[in-house]
This record gives C-alpha cells, structure tokens and sequence, in this order.
C-alpha cells in the first residue's frame, strides 16, 4: 500500500506538472482527489490494514494529498498567470495613437496676469475695486491733483466725449471713487485693475486701449519702506525670488514722493516696471482724509508690460490681434 | 533738453566725472537720461582748409581743381564738385585717412585723370543735421568763418567733440531747463562746486528810457523787463556761440537771436528781441486778445486769436504772442540796428492754454507754461545785453525798464524731523538733512523741536509743501537705502466680490470646456457695432469727441461684433475652428449727447464656427456651428453657477441673427442673453460658414443664481424607466412635449431625457418621431408596476388629446 501511495504521488506530481490547460487541472483534481479519485479509492482500502499500519498509512495518505493539493494550486496559479499575461499581450494597444479630443481653451495671457496678481494680493490682504471706463474728469484728473491746465495732463492725452467725461486715461481713477465711498474708514487695501484709454497710435510698444492695475493702502503710519516691500512682494512672486528691483524719484502728480520701479532684465538691462509713491496730502485731503493722520501709498502697473517681460512678447499688438496662434501658446498659463 | 558737457561744465566743477557717472547719478536721483552721444558723428581726420586756388577741370565741366592750405609743408591739390567753392575760402577738408559718416573713408585718387589728395566736405558729409543748417548751409561745400586756424581738427571748430546728455524731465522739473538748474542739481547729487557767473546790469550813463510799459491786468503778467541795445550788426555768430546752440538742438540764426536762444538755454529765462523800429508808438502794451484778431506769427502763419491769448502790442500792432512767439513784423532783420530786449514772467496758465489751441510750441512757451525763476529775469537780461555787446558789436541803448506787481514772494516750508522719518520708514539723523539740504543750496533754519525751516529757492517752484522737501530729501538720501518692511497694522481678509468671483468662474468653465479667451477693443466703428442687436438698447452711441480714426470712434454696445471679426481675421488665417469667448463691458446710455456717464455693463459673448471639437482620428467631431452644442455651454454654465428657471423662447428679431435659429433667455421675464445662429447674410459678408453667437448680461446672470444649495436624500427606493416614443407634427416644440409630460406625470417623474428625434418619410410628411426615456420613482416606496403603467398611461393620452401625439408601435 505505501508503494501504491508513493507511485501514485509520483505519477500525480509529473501529471500535474506537464498540464498546460486549465481544463487538464480540473479533470486530474478529479482523476485523483474526487469522490471516486485514485487516492480516495487507496484511502478506502485502509480498513485491510492492522492497527500499527493504520496511522502509518494514513499519516502517508495525508501527506500525499497535501502535496497534491498544493501542486494543483501552484500549477493553477501558473497557468492562470500565463492565460492572463496572454490575453493581456493581445489587448495591447498603440499608446501613440493621438488622444480623444478634450482640448482646453486657453486664458488670455493678460488675464491670467491679472489673475496673479490678484491673488498675490488677495493673499495680503487686499481687496479688488473697479470702476467705470467712461470717467469723469473730476475722478480722473481732479481728485488727484492735476487740475485743468496742469502740464502733467499732457503725459497722458485723453479720449474726450464731452469736455467733462473722458476714457479714463489710468486706473487711478478708482482711487477717488473708492476713497469717498469708504468715507475716511481705515485700512485701505485696494488693487484696482481695468482697461484704460490714450491717445497713442498703436504700434509695436503702445496701444490705444491698455490694462492697468493701481494699488492704493491707506493707513496710519504708512511709510516708503512699506511700498518698498509689498512691490517687492509682487515683482518677485511675478518675476522669481532673485529678481533684481531698483527704485527711482520720479513725479506723479498724485503722489509724493514718487518712484519708478525697475527690475532687471539678464538681456534687456534695466526695465521700467511700474510707477509709484505716497499718496499725495491734497488727494488724501480731497477724499476726505486727513493727511496728518493717515498715509497711504499708490502704485500703478501695465499689465501688457508684464505679460509682455513675462511671456518674451514683442509686439503689444499681438495681445489684441487675437490670433489664435497666439493666444493657444497660452494653455498652461 | 540736451545738456552740453563742455558747455555744464562751466557752472560747475566736474573733474573726473564722466557723462556716463552722470546719466547713473540722474537716474538714481529723479531725472530719467535718455541717452549720451558725441557729436563726432563718426568723422576724424578732418581738418580746416584754405583755398589758395580754384581751377576749371580740363575733361569735366562740373568738376574744380583746387590747392588747398592744410597746415601741412605744401598745399594739398584737391578735385571738387561744389558749385559754391571760391579761392580764399576756409572750409572743412578731409585728408588721406579720414573717415566720414557712415564708414566712409578718404584715400589719394584721381578724378578724370587728375590727382586729388583728400576732399572738401559739406556740412552733410560731416554728419551735420539738416535742422542745423541754413539754406545756404545746405547747398555745397561747408563754408567756415574767419575765426576757423588752418590745419585746426574740424571737431575741435565745430564743437563735435562735446558730449550730449539727453534728460527727459518731468513737468515738475522745469528748474533744469536751463544750464544753470542741471548745475545746481549736479552739484547737488555730486556734491561738487558751483560756478555760477554773476551778471551786472548794464548801465547807459547817456540814454534815456525810450518806452513807456503798460500791463493790463497785472496777474497776466507781474514782471516785465525790456532793455535797448543799440549799433547791432546783425549777422552770423560765432562759432563757439553756434556749437553751443547746436549742442542744445537749437539751429543758430544770427547773432541777436543766437543771443536770446544761448541765455534761454543757460538761464532758463527765455527772452525775446524786437526791432525797435517797428514800434512806432514807443510804448509797449500787455493784453489779452480780442476774439477775431489775427496776428502773424514768426513762422510766416496767419493765426487767428480768442479772446484770452496774451499778447505784446505797441498800443495799436500786434508785435507778438507774449511767452509764445513773436511776431513777422517785429522780427530782427539784416537791416536791423537797434532792438527791444524782452525778458519777463507771464501767467503759466496762459501760455499754456495759447500754445495748446494754437498748436504752437516752443521752446519759450515750454518753459513760461512751467513757471520760470522770477530771481533770473533782470540777470538773464544783462547777460543778454553783455552777450550781444560781445559778438554783435553792440551798445547800451537805454537803462533797464521795468513794469512789476508786488515783490517776488519768498517761501519757507517746514519740514518736521519725525514726519519725515515716519513717511519714509527709517532712521536718518539731523546732520545728514542738512547736509542734503546744504548740498542742494536751499537755506534752512532747524528750531529747538527739529524743525527745518527751509527756504526754498525762486527755481524750484516745484517746492510747495512738507511732503516736496522728504521727496528732496529721500532722492539724495538715496530710494535704495530705504529699508523694505511689511505691512501693518489692523489686519482685513482679502477677497474677490461675487461678481469678480462669477467672472473668474465663467472664464474658468469656458477654458475648461474648450473656449479660448479673447480680449477685443472698446472702441469700434458704427457701422460695425450695429452688425448685432444689443442686449440692452441704447439710445445713443458714445461717441468720442475727436476719434483716431472711424474704425475706434464710437463705445462697443456689445461684444458680439468684435468677435465675429475676430473670428473673420482667424479664419482668413487658416484657424477655421475657432470656439471663443470674451467677457467684457459694453456702453449704453439712453441720452443722445451725453450728460452723465454711460451705463456700464459686464457681458460675456461667445461664438462657434468649424468644430467645436477638433475630430478624434476614429469618431466624427462635434460641429460648433450647431446651435445645440451652444446651447449645451450655456447649459452648462447655468449648472455651474446654480442657475435654474431660465426659459429658453424662440424669438426671430434680433439683428445679426438668424430668424429661425435664434432663442432669448429668460428669467423673471427680462432677456438676459441671446443665442443663435448667425444671420447667413452676415456670416457672407465676412466670409465664415456656420456660426453660433451668443451673448449674456452677467448682472442679469448673476441675479439668476440660487446660491443656496441643500443636500437632498439619496432615493433609498428603485426607479422604473419607461420610454415614450411619438409622432407629432414637426413643429410641435419639445419644450412643449415635456412641459405636458411633467404636468400629467406629476411629482413620480423624476426625470424626462430625449434621446432620438427623427424627420423624415418613414415617419410621413411633415411630421416628427422623437422619443423620450422616462425615469418614475417615490422617495417613500417602491412603485409598483401597476401605478407606474397608470401614470404612464396617463402621460400618453394627455398627449394624444393636446398635441395630435400618437404613440409608435
């Protein structure tokens, strides 16, 4: 009997091992462990043997079908593996095929630099105000100290409708607008961005309609070395960390002292950024501020200067041809 | 202005300071530099020429042999073509070796046969700018004056060696047009020297003042000065005097004006000579104008005047516009003897406003419509006076007259030591603010609480106020030693409004969904922006007073013109599928001349034409010039905001679009957008093939919004799907269908989708198969296939009774 069970175990064993279909498994677990299986038929001759054989046998039995069975799993696993790896070999696609087309638009490059940039001010603390494109001159000259007849006007010649209502020349405008309707409450954190209007041809560096954004904080104890700092926040989350900045005196008439901030182009040299400085008293005053007690200081930036140092852009006329070729570099932005 | 190296360095000391060290010390301090250049043009190796002889070429008529005096051992033989070439003359020649403008360079050589050695230039061939020439200058060889030294470097006669600083200044600081302001700030931001001159008035002990000044209204002008001078011989200057003017860009003339031009340009005073002798009343007379007098200008222009233009009359002639230009009749001619030196302060506001509606600007009224330095208007004069003595030959013809208002004002302006430190956020101690202000010449006083009292000069009007003299300070001190720090005091979040963030949102969508962004122009043409109806009417266009051009004249009422074009522009370009999309604002006003500011609304406009989506290699693409895809952005942009009851009607009057291809949206029974197919006829115009447009009022949108959203429980119990298939006349609106569908099925439906709508003859002429899935459920049981059966029953009975429905087998 241990002979049987030994040749049996053998025989199974090589069986088992030569299978290459899964059918074959099935029909040899049946062939040897089924009900009417070979080691259940040796197993059933037991009841012939004498009581010291019995647990010998049996002990043998339990092995042989252990082995069994362990085979049968192994070999099941292999071969499920195999039929698996076949199937997946001949799934295989062509990954270079091209994508189905699910194309994302793209933003406006000025846009997605406005974005930016509100969000680096969102992040201290400012809030965005707008307002009208069609001005009055009132809130585009007068509330900032450049009364008719002033020379500074002509650095900004203007779109007229009537002789009082104008296209507001810069975002500045927004400052009066939002100084009155805060009513001499502080902190004043505002960054206003919008279109604005010159009378410029357009060609490579100048455009008739242009976007700005202006800044404007107005505070008790607001210094230089403030503005200082929130531009150089702004020109290096823009620019990188490592961005040069150089301030220079420059007039505005709104604000005094004023600056004009450059950053540093490793091409390009120095490159005027945007302009700058403390509120002027006589703008504080005309808002109803006191200009012993409050400081402010205002900042103005072209937003197409900075797409334009940003993205390597040439031309000012690109960002309002609106040629798609163009405008789809600017996906990922 | 154009500051002379050679000529600045008179006033004040620059040894071992380059131009270059003063455009960075300009820039760093306040005044932007342009640019440096030399007035070399390039040229060496030129020197001045006498012609000792001029003999016809034997081979060519047009063609001189000449022998010219160089300075060297023997005279130089010379061929040249100017018509204008003499014997005697002394004229600028280019030896073997020399280089010319533009590279060009000068070698022995033989014309027609006959050796020249070297060249005789005109003025053009050294470099020298038309607008410095003369007429007669123009034409032929350069004609030197007598004061030229043969074999003398002709940069070093013709001042080109001098440098050429180009500042551009602000309006504000109109103290440094003029040599002795660029002084004081040079010395000032160098801390270097002055050398200023001091100018004595000239006294006659023998003439008696000839002219009798009369202002009418004394704010126009509070100071006015004349002196005569006398025994003029009008003629060139010489030729230091010219450099120096063409050094400031300023084209030499004769001597007298050379004269008022040079004093203008060092003092910053401008000043302006009359021929006496066409002041035949002997007085002088300043008035405003009346309106249609007319005066004729220097330039030979016949102006017509208003009524507020300053004028300098006789009492009866117009002799010139005060502060702007004198006038032809006045002017100093060849013949003139004796002239009426001017020197005075007009009302800046004035002149500005004369030399604006004239279109007339100078360089005088440049610097009267800034307020020039009352402190140097009787020393510009002298100097004027001693100037022309020196190089006209001249004589002191009278005493100095002078009509003035008042004494020149004197201004102090305090400066509190703790202000300034606090404005400018650093520590800065008392003995560097006097330093600053010592360097920049201003008198000041410091009380016991460090106060600077400072008295600030006539020259720097600019100066008004405590917050002037900080900027004064911190420029010298130096922007850069300004430490940077953070903000501050009370903190506030930041935040984006509703309507910015609504903004954000839509571009967001758009971009996700496939819409790439445009920014058009405000500004269009009127015929272009009538091509579409706006959503809101305007009465009016906005129209700009003095438009660029007619294709930028009138305010966009909406944006869907601008995008078409845009689209045309791609199009013609090889981009034929284009999904794109603006947000911007649009101008209406319901008055026809303005009185106040237009409306200003936020719209947001879209537009399809090609493909939508560009075609997978193995499935067809989406068409974007099909209304339903147009609509199914809008859709989902409603559902991406939390937009609900908006009703979509037919509506066939909008301009721009198709009539039978066009739907209003509607919510509380405003419109707040229109989508539609583009009129065929517009899309032929600019050549675009099927296109939808689409335009919405983002306030409107933006009331539309259910802000509030609420969870509602998950259906615990199945659903039953029944589907619905129908013929119905075609013209039987699906919104229609389910609106009836809804009403019969009541609150079990849960949900109506359509999923085929068929034309054609299978279904017979003039009808419509369409089918719909309908999904029943309860929230608090399972339906049972009995009540589904009856509602559904319901639902199509409903249909056959109301709309002609019957039901497909």
């Amino acid at each position: 009997m241990r002979e049987r069970l030994e040749s049996l175990r053998t025989e199974a064993l090589q069986e088992i091992q030569s299978a290459t279909e899964m059918e074959l498994i099935k029909d040899l677990k049946v062939k040897y462990l089924g009900k009417k299986g070979e080691l259940t038929a040796v197993l059933r001759g037991m009841g012939s043997l004498s009581a010291e054989e019995r647990p010998v046998i049996g002990g043998l039995a339990n092995e042989v079908r252990a082995a069994l069975e362990t085979a049968f799993a192994q070999k099941s696993e292999s071969l499920e593996t195999a039929e698996l790896e076949a199937k997946l070999q001949s799934e295989t696609i062509d990954v270079t095929l091209p994508g189905a087309s699910l194309e994302p638009g793209s933003i406006h490059p000025l846009h997605s630099v406005i974005e930016q940039i509100e969000d680096i001010f969102i992040g201290m603390g400012f809030e965005i105000a707008e307002g009208p494109e069609v001005e009055l001159d009132h809130y585009n000259f007068e509330m900032l100290n450049l009364p008719k007849d002033h020379p500074a006007r002509d650095m900004q010649d203007s779109f007229y409708i009537t002789p009082e209502i104008l296209l507001r020349t810069h975002t500045s405008s927004v400052q009066g607008r939002t100084l009155l309707a805060k009513e001499g409450e502080v902190p004043v954190r505002i960054i206003m961005p919008g279109k604005v209007y010159r009378r410029d041809d357009d060609d490579a560096t100048h455009s008739h309609q242009f976007t700005q954004i202006e800044g404007l904080v107005v505070d008790r104890g607001v210094s230089m070395g403030e503005l200082k700092g929130v531009l150089l926040q702004l020109i290096q989350k823009m620019f990188g960390p490592d961005t040069e900045v150089r301030l220079r005196p420059s007039y505005f008439p709104f604000t005094e002292p004023s600056v004009e901030v450059d950053i540093y182009h490793p091409e390009k040299g120095w490159l005027e950024i945007l302009g700058a400085g403390m509120v002027h008293p006589r703008v504080l005053e005309k808002a109803g501020y006191d200009s012993e007690r409050y400081t402010g200081f205002a900042f103005g930036l072209g937003v197409e200067r900075v797409a334009m140092l940003k993205y390597d852009i040439d031309d000012i006329r690109h960002l309002y041809n609106n040629d798609l070729r163009f405008l789809r570099q600017f996906k990922s932005v | 202005m154009l500051v002379s190296y050679d000529w600045i360095s008179e006033y004040v000391d620059l040894t071992g300071i380059t131009p270059e060290m003063i455009a960075e010390e300009l820039n760093r301090t306040g005044i932007e530099v342009e640019v440096i250049y030399t007035r070399d043009n390039g040229v060496s190796h030129v020197v001045v020429g006498h012609v000792l002889s001029v003999e016809k070429h034997p081979e060519a008529d047009k063609l001189n042999i000449t022998q010219v005096d160089v300075g060297s051992s023997e005279p130089l033989q010379i061929v040249c073509g100017a018509a204008n070439v003499a014997a005697g003359q002394l004229v600028p020649v280019a030896i073997k070796g020399a280089t010319l403008p533009g590279g060009m360079k000068i070698k022995d050589t033989k014309l027609r046969g006959v050796a020249s050695r070297g060249m005789i230039c005109s003025a053009k061939e050294l470099g020298i700018p038309d607008k410095f020439l003369t007429e007669h200058q123009k034409q032929g060889i350069l004609v030197l004056g007598p004061d030229a030294g043969i074999g003398q470097d002709i940069k070093e006669y013709l001042g080109m060696n001098d440098q050429v600083v180009e500042l551009e200044l602000t309006p504000n600081r109109s103290d440094c047009l003029s040599m002795m302001g660029v002084a004081y700030e040079l010395s000032a931001i160098f801390n270097r020297e002055l050398r200023l001159p001091e100018w004595k008035e000239a006294v006659s002990s023998t003439e008696r003042s000839q002219v009798e000044i009369t202002t009418d209204l004394e704010e126009d002008c509070p100071f006015y000065a004349v002196q005569v001078v006398k025994g003029i011989q009008v003629g060139p200057s010489p030729q230091w005097l010219q450099n120096r003017l063409i050094s400031a860009g300023i084209r030499p003339i004769n001597n007298v004006v050379d004269v008022t031009n040079y004093v203008m340009v060092e003092t910053g005073q401008p000043l302006h000579a009359f021929d006496l002798q066409t002041i035949s009343t002997g007085e002088i007379v300043v008035r405003r104008s009346r309106a249609g007098e007319t005066v004729v200008t220097l330039d030979g222009v016949t102006r017509a005047l208003d009524d507020e233009t300053l004028l300098i009359t006789d009492g009866e002639q117009i002799l010139g516009l005060a502060g702007v230009m004198g006038g032809e009749s006045s002017e100093v001619r060849s013949q003139t003897t004796t002239v009426l030196l001017e020197s005075a302060y007009f009302d800046p506001i004035l002149i500005r406003r004369a030399s604006r509606k004239l279109g007339l600007r100078s360089e005088a009224s440049n610097r009267f419509e800034k307020g020039i330095d009352p402190e140097r208007i009787l020393p510009a004069l002298s100097r004027a006076v001693q100037l022309l003595q020196e190089v006209a030959g001249a004589q002191v013809g009278s005493g100095v007259i002078v009509e003035r208002s008042g004494e020149i004002e004197e201004v102090t302006v305090t400066l509190r030591h703790d202000r300034l430190m606090k404005v400018l956020g650093t520590s800065i101690s008392q003995e560097q603010v006097l330093d600053i202000f010592h360097r920049l010449n201003f008198s000041v006083h410091v009380d016991e609480t460090k106060n600077y009292h400072v008295q600030v000069p006539t020259r720097r009007p600019d100066i008004q106020l405590e917050v002037d003299l900080i900027e004064e300070v911190a420029r010298i001190y130096g922007y850069d030693r300004i430490p940077t720090t953070l903000p501050w005091g009370q903190q506030q979040p930041g935040r984006l409004t509703d309507s910015q963030r609504l903004r954000r949102k839509l571009r967001h969508l758009l971009i996700d969904l496939g819409l790439s962004e445009v920014l058009t122009y405000s500004l269009t043409s009127s015929k272009r922006g009538k091509e579409v109806d706006s959503l809101t009417p305007s009465t009016g266009l906005v129209r700009l007073a003095m438009p660029m051009s007619s294709e930028h004249a009138v305010l966009r009422t909406t944006l869907l013109p601008e995008l078409v074009q845009t689209a045309a522009y791609n199009v013609k370009h090889g981009n034929e599928d284009l999904s794109i999309f603006e947000m911007g604002r649009v101008y209406v006003t319901q008055e026809k001349k303005l009185t106040e500011l237009p409306e200003e609304r936020t719209e947001l406009a879209f537009l399809l034409t090609g493909d939508f989506r560009s075609a997978r290699w193995n499935r067809q693409a989406v068409q974007g010039g099909d209304f339903y895809v147009a609509k199914g952005i809008v859709q989902a942009i409603f559902e991406r905001i939390g937009v609900a009851n908006v009703e979509i009607q037919a509506a066939n009057h909008h301009e721009g679009f198709h009539p039978g291809r066009t739907a209003e949206l509607i919510y509380n029974g405003e419109v707040m957008g229109v989508l539609g197919e583009m009129h065929p006829q517009l899309a032929k115009q600019h050549d675009l093939k099927d296109t939808i447009m689409v335009q919405l009022d983002l306030d409107r949108l933006q009331q539309a919004i259910q802000a509030d959203v609420r969870y509602q429980a998950i259906p615990r119990f199945p659903a039953v799907t029944r589907d619905l298939a129908l013929v119905v006349d075609k013209n039987v609106e699906a919104g229609v269908l389910e609106a009836g569908i809804h009403e019969v099925a009541g609150e079990l439906l849960e949900s109506v989708r359509l999923f085929d709508v068929f034309i054609g003859s299978q279904v017979g002429e003039g009808k419509m198969s369409i089918a719909y899935s309908l999904v029943y459920r309860a929230a608090d049981r399972t339906l049972t296939d009995a009540e589904v059966t009856a509602t559904h029953s319901k639902v199509v009975e409903h249909l056959q009774t109301t709309l002609g429905a019957v039901l497909r087998s």
